[in-house]
């Protein structure tokens, strides 16, 4: 039975073409295969399949590590270049990626529009007719009551109309059937894809993504060149950017100190002071889970670290660099490594490269022992020469370009040492510890559409898992003084048919024999 | 006694009476065998005849005035009544010395996943001759809670920052129903795949309940995926981002649904559709054991 009621609904029997059809006939043809169910099981599977490869190589754009690709191409040369070429480091914006859920889309939109046109005219058409053989229906049940056809199938209709069934009457059964609902839920969860694609896509072309590091105390002002990182799409409006600039005045973080887990983040919260457009000033504090929204670019904070502070002297004693610099963290215990430039020191440019280390081993070892501040180490090291500032391409502020330098001296300081450099070339003082907070900053104008859809995607979703399509018929059939009643039933769906409905049928038309024996006619 | 010893003293408690029912579902498959082969030996209980036996299972209905097969089996689910009971008591103390939803790391998963398989193993229960199948999904559990006081073993602890959220309990709370769920799917799937022989009486059932249960269960996941969203939205700014944990809930979420496709396609029914459900599952499974141990990600918090 469910079979048959199966085969009704699938459309994929996508008969070959005929010889002597030519053109439309193909045309036709390939619309049914690609709309067929057949079809939209296979590209399910090759969707699934064309996501994996994305999971295990690094990505563009999406990671959270931006330089995890650059590192790929340094460790397999060879091979790099060509995974580009399949564009395995974009698999999600990949033009094959792309080719097989839009596919997907289209096939589902063919096969579930029509639909759509079907469940109309069902819905305005008569439930359909009993089939011959009520017996081979599910849940057939037969009983015998003391009344006429007329009164029975009365009584019948009234039973299935009070529960909900859309009911016939003619001569000598009635026909029903419910749960129409089902098709419409189904209707809505897939078209809902649709449109949370829409959402998705609006939020990549419209929105943007950005990074920036702030120390202690530093502020960030929302224009393009304040980030450290920016990725905008060809429709992102760069220079119509929420203007508001944002200060950070102290972050606080804690961890574990003891147990299994020591070392373990634990707290971890930012402090800052935000000022708008329209002058307005506020205070607010921004954690993992609880981002600022300023008139929906939001601040994400998403990770920290240690920004040693020091001054730089040049050969003539004049001061040419103060102030915490960041160092990024390169492992759990935020040992971590940056770079001091100075870049208008006399006579000869001043630049650093240094290891920092928040807990330093008693030993010469050059990892912390600790993620917090505990016994704070600045391993640096001095060169002397041409920083390269001056020519052309811009530098990171991460990393110094040693091809004209010279290494001059090396020193591991404690808070408050020196090192002089040679030659009176000058000298750095370490003076203390600031921390940074690193944040991700984020518009998204496409992500009221997608939860929207999401909203709808459940809703749909639910209503065709739960609610069942089903048919009843009761059919009368005179025998001497009594009448045999025959019920039974048919699901629409892979589910069984639920039986209380039948049962209380059942029942309900059993009690016209007793309200029969009670006022004999 | 303190919570968090009550707690692990409840698993042990468990994993006892679970390796209990696990003996008795090896004895009544047993049972089953030789009264099939008309050979009225003694009961054997080696690992190897339980498993040569373990097919058997299903291919005939429950029959009045069971047999002692069927007895034994039955005491066996009993049992596993019993330890989903005090599985879900462990969890429950588990939370109470944490002060929070206990499932935070791969230890934590690992008893609130048990108690989920149990879960949909005992719902199944009270609609299919499961107890067939007992001791797949007995030995499944037992192996996840075994992993879990050996390997994954942690004590309580506070969760690290970006956990602590409400959206943590909903979150991985749907996540790890569904999967309760989708694990005993996977078993009658695997079952009706690997086990040899034609039995449409068996198939059949075996596919109602795999359908059954994936019916059920690819809801919640959806759900599970849109709160994970709706979460990484608050917490790093993008509702989706193609992290590797994202990447492979996608696709479970997209073998279940070619799975619901197949059963609905003429000729897709049957064998081919469980294939999609074994491929979700294997999906599934990655994503909670391998993505957290080899692939990393955004999602860091492995805490193994
Ligand atoms: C984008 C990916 C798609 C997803 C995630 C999806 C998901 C689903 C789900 C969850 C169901 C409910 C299953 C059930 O009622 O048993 C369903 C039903 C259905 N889908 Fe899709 N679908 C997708 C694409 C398609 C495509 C491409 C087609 C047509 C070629 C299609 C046609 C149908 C039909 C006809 C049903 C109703 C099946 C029935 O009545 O049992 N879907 N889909």
């Amino acid at each position: 039975m469910v079979d048959e009621a199966l085969k009704e609904r699938d459309q994929s029997k996508s008969p070959t073409p005929t010889r002597t059809v030519y053109g439309w006939g193909w045309g036709r043809w390939a619309w049914r295969t690609l709309t067929s169910m057949r079809t939209a099981v296979i590209l399910l599977a090759l969707l699934a399949l064309a996501a994996i490869p994305g999971s295990f190589l690094p990505q563009r754009n999406v990671a959270t590590d931006p330089a995890a690709v650059p590192l790929f191409y340094r460790d397999h040369p060879t091979m790099a270049p060509w995974l580009d070429r399949l564009f395995l480091f974009d698999v999600y914006a990949s033009p094959w990626f792309a080719a097989v859920y839009l596919l997907l889309l289209v096939s589902m939109t063919g096969c579930v529009l029509p639909r759509c046109a079907k469940l109309w005219q069902e819905c305005r058409a008569e439930p359909t007719r009993a089939p011959t053989r009520l017996s081979r229906m599910d849940g057939h049940r037969e009983l015998s009551v003391q009344s006429d056809r007329g009164s029975v199938l009365r009584r019948a209709t009234e039973i299935l109309s009070r529960r909900g069934y859309r009911v016939v009457q003619a001569p000598g059964e009635v026909r029903a059937e419910k749960g129409y609902v089902r098709e419409v839920g189904n209707l809505m969860f897939h078209l809902s894809l649709l449109l949370l694609l829409v959402g998705m896509a609006s939020g990549k072309l419209l929105g943007f993504e950005g990074r920036a590091a702030l120390a202690d105390g530093d502020t960030f002002t929302n224009v393009e060149s304040s980030y450290d990182e920016f990725s905008r799409s060809a429709l992102t409006r760069v220079d119509e950017l929420t203007p508001f600039s944002v200060t950070l005045d102290g972050l606080d973080a804690e961890f574990a100190l003891s147990g299994a887990r020591a070392g373990e983040p634990r707290k971890f919260d930012a402090t800052v002071t935000y000022l708008q457009a329209d002058g307005t000033e506020k205070s607010a504090s921004i954690k993992p889970n609880q981002p600022l929204d300023i008139e929906g670019t939001k601040l994400f904070l998403t990770g920290h670290g240690y920004a040693p502070r020091v001054t730089v002297r040049d050969g003539t004693g004049e001061v040419v660099f103060a102030g915490p610099v960041i160092f990024l963290p390169i492992e759990n215990n935020f040992t971590s490594d940056g770079v001091v430039k100075a870049p208008n020191a006399q006579p000869t440019q001043l630049g650093f490269e240094g290891l920092f280390l928040p807990t330093a081993p008693t030993n010469e070892g050059d990892r912390s022992q600790f993620p917090g501040l505990i016994a704070p180490r600045l391993d640096l090291t001095a060169y002397t020469g041409d920083l390269g500032m001056d020519r052309g391409a811009p530098q990171s502020v991460y990393a110094i370009k040693l091809d004209g330098m010279e290494e001059v001296a090396q020193k591991q300081m404690r808070v408050g040492d020196s090192l002089e450099l040679p030659d009176g070339a000058g000298s750095i003082t370490f003076d203390g510890v600031s921390r940074f907070a690193n944040f991700q900053i984020a518009y998204d104008p496409g992500k009221e559409i997608s939860l929207v859809a999401a909203i709808f995607l459940m809703i749909g979703l639910t209503t065709s898992l739960l609610i069942r399509r089903r048919r009843v018929w009761v059919r009368a059939t005179d025998s001497g003084p009594t009448v045999t009643v025959e019920i039974a039933g048919q699901s629409l769906t892979r589910r069984d048919l639920p039986p209380a409905d039948l049962v209380r049928l059942e029942r309900e038309l059993l009690s016209l024999n007793e309200s029969l024996e009670r006022t004999p006619s | 006694m303190t919570w968090a010893r009550l707690s692990d003293d409840l698993v042990v408690a468990t994993m006892m009476i679970l390796a209990l029912a696990f003996c008795l579902y090896a004895v009544s498959m047993a049972q089953r065998t030789t009264r099939q082969r008309g050979v009225a030996k003694e009961p054997v209980t080696t690992p190897a005849a339980a498993s040569s036996a373990a097919g058997d299972a299903l291919e005939h209905p429950p029959e009045v005035g069971a047999p002692w097969s069927e007895r034994t089996a039955r005491i066996a689910s009993v049992m596993v009544v019993m330890g989903l009971v005090l599985n879900a008591a462990a969890v429950l103390a588990r939370g109470i010395a944490a002060e929070r939803a206990p499932w935070g790391n791969m230890y934590e998963f690992a008893i609130v996943g048990s108690t989920a398989i149990l879960g949909a193993y005992v719902a199944g229960l009270s609609r299919y001759p499961l107890h067939r199948l007992g001791i797949w999904v007995i030995g499944l559990v037992l192996v996840t809670l075994g992993s879990a006081v050996t390997v994954l073993y942690t004590p309580v602890d506070a969760l690290i920052p970006v956990l602590d959220s409400y959206w943590l309990a909903i979150h991985v709370g749907a996540a790890i129903v569904s999967g309760g769920a989708f694990t005993v799917a996977a078993v009658t799937s695997a079952v009706q795949l690997f086990r040899p022989g034609r039995h449409p009486e068996r198939d059949e059932m075996l596919e109602r309940v795999s359908y059954g249960l994936i019916v059920f269960a690819f809801p919640v996941w959806t759900f599970a995926v849109i709160a994970g969203a709706v979460w990484a939205e608050a917490a790093w700014g993008r509702y989706w981002g193609w992290d590797p944990k994202e990447t492979w809930a996608f696709i479970t979420w997209v073998f279940y649904a070619a799975y619901l496709h197949a059963q609905s396609t003429a000729g897709w029914k049957g064998k081919r559709a469980a294939w999609f459900s074994i491929a979700g599952y294997i999906a599934f499974l990655f994503n909670f054991i391998g993505v957290n141990m080899w692939v990393g990600g955004l999602h860091s918090y492995a805490g193994v």
